[in-house]
């Protein structure tokens, strides 16, 4: 008898755990801290549903809450959120903000866009993550829901983008996707270019992960452009998700073929692997990141010393003295605790640049996704809409969905990010 | 040239190898003695590590109380998975106690993800980061030496222990035949939990070594290697201690060379194509022992 309490009591457990496993999340306060968990997720529920709005306009996004990603989606959502108050703040046109947990996954970000569906949502944010935003702006374009991404860079979210490689159009264009992001190739070419003007390096080695399109893409278009501009990559080497902890492989050969500059298209979190492992062998090239290395100053347990001298090419600057983003990045600090990324900043205009393309307008609150997209695709799309935010000025978008601003090269300097010029 | 990166390319697979095989020894033995496959033990492997590492950076205790606290909690832990979970299944089949095992895997990946999130942790260099310098470019790591000569160490230990010691011969008896030794008076049931208790402190340290080598601490940490290592026990033939470290440092070697020589994207397929092609040929594995069925 007491034989079967026990083993009822272990199957109760483990149901238990597997539900706290993938708790959803949809905390509106509890920052950008890397103590997210499912408890603490469940309790802040009540909070983010307190604060609703009515007559609001419901705007919803998916991103990578908890997780190895976690540190895009909570700051995605934080400066969304930032946006979403100050806005409901001037009166007029009100907002109202929800985020699912999607855990860098695409599975579950369909659902959390299901759920986001369910709840009423009329604009969504996309996903924070490339992986994810493929699959929910797929979704997305059935549904004629307008999406705007902060982060998700890859071109597969927008389509319609040829392939520099095989020269083919894979992915049909998405007519209602939109990205606040530079699109991967415009990051990877201008990463070469970068590398060129500032004559960074001789030899150039690239790691990156094949089994993402974000790494995928940007190492596609440095390498066409590193071609056109005659940098000579003197070794390129892989990995995946199942050999993403061991880069000895990788390093030697960067390092016998004389490399002095690695380009390392990749999330912070394998990058941090090879900055440790390239330390322990003694070889310190000139690393020069991508977007997705912010973050890895704030990685749990990681010496800051490894990414001393680290470039990365980004729209955001927090360091910078731009009335705008100081207001905000203090803004953030007293209510998140820590400084913003470019993630926050992104989304925070996302939801700016909505509310200025809708301002004019006479919209009411509960006006049918699928008008208010036409409404806004008519708006993003006409060539007198442009928007000064936090990571640009004058940011323009056309019928592709990518938009156009510059980027702004920074360096790791003292465990700080420095903006190079 | 080319003959300097192939040594440096041997050395970094006997790197990669040296922390397969400490954990296939873990593998090994408790197969070896209790018959089954723990599939759990890469996820006490996960335990040890979070336990290492809480141990040395949140209470700032130095590497040695740290692995201690390590080996403590998972022996604890591993006698209490064999209690609740395996002991109640000893007359059932074998496939019941296999998915069992792979249950209790799942359990504590979603346990430790629940309490210590899936955010990543960087693992503190517990042993340098430095090695021994062996003329110009080529570097053995002194974690590579340490988890050598803790496999070596390891292994003599273990083939004492089960040679030499009462409570060892014992578990041997218990290996070839369960009732047999329990007519001979000896107790099968404390017997096979000595068995998970040594396990489950192998993988600790097993941890706090794959963690101080690679260092990046998440939930899932220990399922890859844990499929790898057991590969590895396999690869050298399953229960004998032996072939799991020769076994270990073969796959390591492997991995590294058809990454480096073949294609990084292909590694992982051509060391279980390996695999499969030593069970094809030689199906009890590098130093198995042929077992004749009883018909």
């Amino acid at each position: 008898m007491s034989k079967k309490i026990l083993a009822l009591a272990l199957c109760l457990l483990l149901a238990a755990t597997c539900f706290a496993g993938c708790g959803d999340g949809s905390s509106s306060q509890d920052g950008g801290s890397s103590s997210q968990g499912g408890a603490a997720s469940e309790a802040s529920q009540a909070q983010g549903d307190a604060s609703a709005a009515e007559g609001a306009i419901k705007i919803g996004g998916t991103g990578p809450l908890t997780g190895g990603a976690a540190i895009y989606g909570n700051a995605a959502k934080n400066g969304a959120q930032i946006a979403v108050d100050e806005i409901n703040a001037l009166g007029g046109l009100q907002f109202e903000l929800r985020y699912e947990d999607d855990v860098h996954d695409p599975e579950k970000a369909v659902t959390a866009y299901n759920t986001l569906k369910d709840w009423g949502m009329q604009v969504f944010l996309g996903s924070v993550t490339s992986k994810p935003a493929v699959a929910t702006s797929t979704e997305a374009n059935s549904d004629h829901i307008f999406f705007l991404t902060p982060s998700a860079s890859s071109t597969d979210v927008l389509g319609g983008v040829e392939n520099p490689l095989t020269e083919t159009v894979e992915i049909e264009r998405k007519d209602n996707i939109f990205q606040m992001c530079f699109v991967d190739p415009n990051q990877g070419s201008a990463s070469a270019q970068y590398i060129y003007d500032q004559k960074l390096g001789e030899k150039v080695a690239v790691i990156y992960k094949n089994d993402d399109v974000y790494s995928t893409g940007i190492y596609n278009s440095f390498a066409a452009k590193a071609q056109e501009l005659e940098i000579e990559i003197v070794s390129t080497t892989t990995f995946t998700d199942d050999t993403s902890t061991d880069f000895s492989v990788q390093i030697a050969d960067a390092k016998d073929n004389g490399a002095d500059l690695v380009f390392l298209p990749m999330y912070y979190e394998a990058a941090s692997m090879i900055l440790i492992q390239a330390d322990s062998v003694g070889y310190k090239p000139q690393w020069f990141g991508v977007d997705g290395m912010d973050g890895i100053l704030t990685l749990d347990g990681f010496d800051t010393a490894l990414a001393e001298g680290v470039m990365l090419l980004t729209p955001f600057n927090a360091d910078s003295d731009d009335e705008a983003t100081s207001k905000f990045v203090s803004t953030y600090k007293e209510q998140f605790g820590d400084v913003p990324n470019q993630f926050a900043a992104d989304s925070y205009d996302c939801v700016w640049s909505i509310y200025n393309a809708l301002k004019d307008e006479e919209v009411a609150s509960d006006i049918s996704a699928s008008d208010l997209c036409d409404k806004l695709i008519a708006k993003f799309t006409s060539s007198d809409f442009s928007y000064d935010g936090l990571t640009g000025e004058n940011m323009t978008w056309d019928e592709t969905g990518a938009v156009s601003k510059s980027p702004k090269g920074m360096v790791i300097k003292e465990g700080a990010y420095v903006g190079m010029d | 040239m080319v003959f300097l990166s192939f040594v440096n390319n041997l050395i970094n697979g006997i790197s990669l190898g040296s922390v397969y095989a400490i954990i296939a020894l873990g593998y090994t033995m408790v197969y070896g003695i209790a018959k089954m496959l723990n599939f759990a033990h890469g996820d006490i492997i996960m335990v040890g590590a979070y336990m290492c590492f809480f141990a040395c950076t949140g209470f700032g205790l130095p590497p040695v109380l740290g692995i201690l606290t390590a080996i403590l909690v998972c022996t604890v832990l591993g006698i209490l998975i064999e209690q609740l979970a395996y002991k109640p299944l000893r007359q059932v089949t074998s496939l019941a106690v296999l998915i069992t095992a792979i249950g209790v895997s799942y359990f504590l990946q979603n346990a430790a993800q629940l309490m210590w999130t899936s955010n990543p942790r960087i693992f503190p260099a517990l042993f340098g980061n430095g090695g021994i310098q062996l003329g110009g470019e080529l570097t053995i790591p002194y974690k590579t030496l340490v988890t050598i000569c803790a496999c070596v160490v390891i292994m003599v230990g273990l083939i004492l222990f089960t040679g030499k010691t009462r409570t060892g011969k014992a578990m041997r008896a218990c290996s070839e035949d369960k009732d047999a030794a329990q007519l001979m008076g000896i107790n099968v049931n404390a017997t096979i939990s000595l068995t998970f208790a040594i396990g489950s402190a192998l993988a600790a340290v097993a941890g706090v070594l794959l963690c101080s080598a690679y260092p990046k601490l998440i939930p899932t940490t220990g399922s890859m290697p844990g499929i790898k290592a057991f590969t590895a026990a396999v690869f050298g033939g399953i229960g004998s201690i032996p072939g799991a470290f020769l076994g270990g440092i073969l796959l390591g070697i492997i991995e590294i060379f058809s990454s480096a020589y073949l294609s990084t994207e292909l590694a992982n397929a051509i060391v279980f194509l390996v695999l499969i092609v030593i069970l094809l040929v030689k199906p009890t594995g590098l130093l198995g022992k042929k077992i004749r069925e009883k018909v």
